[in-house]
């Protein structure tokens, strides 16, 4: 038996959320005292280093991982070749893509968006999740023989306990896929918005687009991701790609400064699970407050500056 | 062209959330229900804006109980031919996708539209299963979509950044924000939803693998300590020493 991560290095590297995983699927493995083996979708220079958190195995296979079609075929196969009772794979667009296919084709009961390492009872695998955009927290059992999850990123910090290890390839039949990818852009620079740990957002209060560079100066300085409200993003202030809350992205970083946001429930609802939570706000009656760890009453454009300047301050020190 | 938007039911996007039964169950008291938005604003619509540009029918399909049929007349005012109610209380998305895939094999749609995920579970499960269980292509958060003839060309959002991707065939689509703009139901458009046909179907029977075994809500905040205005210096002490955040 093993449990099988599935890993998608991004540019030709596996990040940060790639060895969580890792970690993730480690300590999963650890809980039937099994062997955890990673397949990395692709190239990845540093693949060895999937080592260094505890794998006992580092595979390679190259397929298109736009094609859910040939992304589960390939994890099926591979789940029966190396006799996987759990397949894990990230929460992210091609791992929900391909997570309930593999399901189907496995006959494995699925949980999808998990953030804590499972419990282990008997043949069953206790699972948590959010639900209600992070209102509540559910528990499930799987029962089934074969088990598929998908991990939220953040959901663990990578834990390095071993050495670097070989790669090798995993020797699959060929699927060939019926799709033509025509373009994929990428952004570069900061990390994407689910991954990051530490993320600035504003909203309205900025008053304009025009005004958003003493966020993105504090952001910098933090080394943070940005992100914005809805009616920002709605506004065409900042990208779209930048919207968080309940029909925009959720996160769950370990810093979210949210800057000129008044705090609606929908906004909360993509943002409570952060760790620590600073709201600054000239309104102290903003409903964040309520939500938040730390917080500056005052006027947004005073408070920022002065906040960039004392990090930096720090970060010299 | 022939389509199939599959529609769920979600608590209000402001809802206090709660349980009864030691966590068993979802407390709809004081509770208003919608149509899940990421079905309505952008699956449901795009097919509407199809249906208008190259002819054909949209049916709209959900799973649940008669409770539903608010949301579903809902569908049929915002422009639905006709729809289908499974009458069943989902207990998973594998229930779900298992009931639409039993529907959807007995006619042929050239496209069938989810939502990215419902706001209640969050949990993206049901495109991938139904589409599996189909043999179909599924592409997962798809914010841009043409179609000519067979042929879809759409974009999907990826982790940092898009992708567009052309296929041929029928394909399940999950949609995301951008996909369409929200409309409201005119009139007219409610004055015919009454008219159209609602058809209730019986479900299947499904082996569940997957059981809930209770939910929680998270701990009280503990409240926020709130720094003076003039002593920014004291914030980036808190984060830096209490909350070790930076
Ligand atoms: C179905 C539905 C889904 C939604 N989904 C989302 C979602 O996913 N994400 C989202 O963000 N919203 C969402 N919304 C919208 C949400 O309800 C709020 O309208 C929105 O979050 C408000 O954005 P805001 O806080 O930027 O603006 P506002 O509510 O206008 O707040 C601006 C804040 O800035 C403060 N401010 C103003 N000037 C200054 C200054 N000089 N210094 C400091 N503070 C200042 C004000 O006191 C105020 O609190 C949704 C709404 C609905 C109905
Ligand atoms: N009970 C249901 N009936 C019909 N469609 C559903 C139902 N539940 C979920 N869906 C569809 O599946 C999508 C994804 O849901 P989920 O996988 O639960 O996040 C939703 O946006 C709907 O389009």
């Amino acid at each position: 038996m093993s449990v099988l991560v599935v890993i998608e290095p991004s540019a030709g590297i596996i990040n940060k959320g790639g060895f969580e995983l890792a970690t993730f699927g480690k300590e999963t493995a650890a809980l039937s005292a099994t062997k955890c083996i990673t397949l990395v979708l692709g190239n990845a220079s540093n693949a060895g280093e999937l080592g260094i958190y505890g794998i006992d195995e580092v595979l390679t296979i190259d397929i298109p991982t736009y094609d859910s079609v040939v992304y589960a075929k390939t994890i099926a196969e591979a789940s029966k070749k190396l006799d996987a009772s759990i397949v894990i794979l990230k929460h992210n667009a091609n791992g929900k893509a391909a997570a309930g296919r593999i399901a189907i084709k496995l006959n494995a009961g699925l949980v999808s968006a998990v953030n804590a390492v499972p419990v282990l009872n008997g043949a069953v695998l206790q699972v948590k999740r959010g639900v209600y955009s992070g209102k509540a927290s559910a528990t499930y059992a799987i029962s089934s023989s074969i088990k598929v999850i998908t991990v939220l990123g953040n959901s663990i910090k990578p834990n390095a306990t071993g050495n670097a290890l070989p790669v090798s390839e995993l020797d699959l039949p060929k699927v060939t896929s019926t799709l033509e990818l025509i373009d994929r852009k990428t952004m570069s620079g900061r990390a994407p918005l689910p991954e990051a740990d530490l993320v600035v957002s504003g909203g309205r209060g900025f008053k304009g687009p025009e005004n958003w560079d003493i966020l993105l100066e504090l952001a910098d300085t933090l080394g943070a991701t940005t992100a914005c409200s809805r009616p920002v993003a709605d506004a065409d202030w900042r990208p779209h790609h930048e919207h968080v809350g309940q029909t925009g992205v959720a996160i769950r970083p370990n810093l979210y400064i949210a800057i000129g946001i008044s705090g609606a429930i929908q906004h909360l609802a993509g943002v409570n699970s952060s760790k620590t939570i600073v709201v600054i706000n000239k309104d102290p009656e903003a409903p964040f407050f309520k939500a938040a760890d730390y917080g500056i009453v005052g006027d947004l454009f005073e408070v920022v500056p002065k906040l960039t300047a004392a990090i930096k301050k720090l970060k010299h020190e | 062209m022939k389509t199939l938007v599959c529609i769920s039911k979600t608590p209000d996007t402001t809802s206090k959330i709660s349980f009864v039964d030691s966590g068993k169950n979802f407390n709809t008291d004081g509770i208003s229900f919608i149509m899940n938005p990421y079905d309505e604003w952008y699956a449901l619509v795009r097919a509407v804006e199809l249906k208008e540009k190259v002819g054909g029918t949209v049916t709209a399909i959900n799973v649940g109980d008669a409770s539903n049929d608010l949301v579903i007349r809902k569908a049929l005012a915002i422009g639905a031919d006709d729809a289908i109610r499974v009458n069943a209380n989902a207990p998973s998305s594998y229930f779900v996708a298992k009931q639409i895939a039993e529907i959807a094999k007995k006619e042929n749609y050239d496209l069938i539209f989810l939502g990215k995920e419902t706001i209640d579970y969050n949990g993206a499960e049901v495109g991938a299963q139904l589409a599996e269980l189909l043999d179909l292509p599924f592409f997962s958060f798809v914010n841009h979509l043409e179609v000519e003839g067979k042929t879809n060309i759409l974009k999907r959002e990826i982790e940092g950044g898009e992708e567009t991707i052309k296929v041929t065939g029928p394909c399940v689509i999950s949609a995301a924000k951008d996909l369409a703009q929200q409309r409201i139901p005119n009139m007219q458009g409610i004055m015919m939803s009454k008219r159209k046909p609602l058809t209730v179907v019986e479900p299947i029977a499904v082996e569940e693998l997957v059981s809930l075994i209770t939910h929680d809500l998270p701990a009280p905040k503990k409240g926020v300590t709130l720094v003076n205005a003039d002593n920014v210096d004291e914030l980036v002490r808190l984060l830096h020493e209490e909350a070790k955040v930076i």
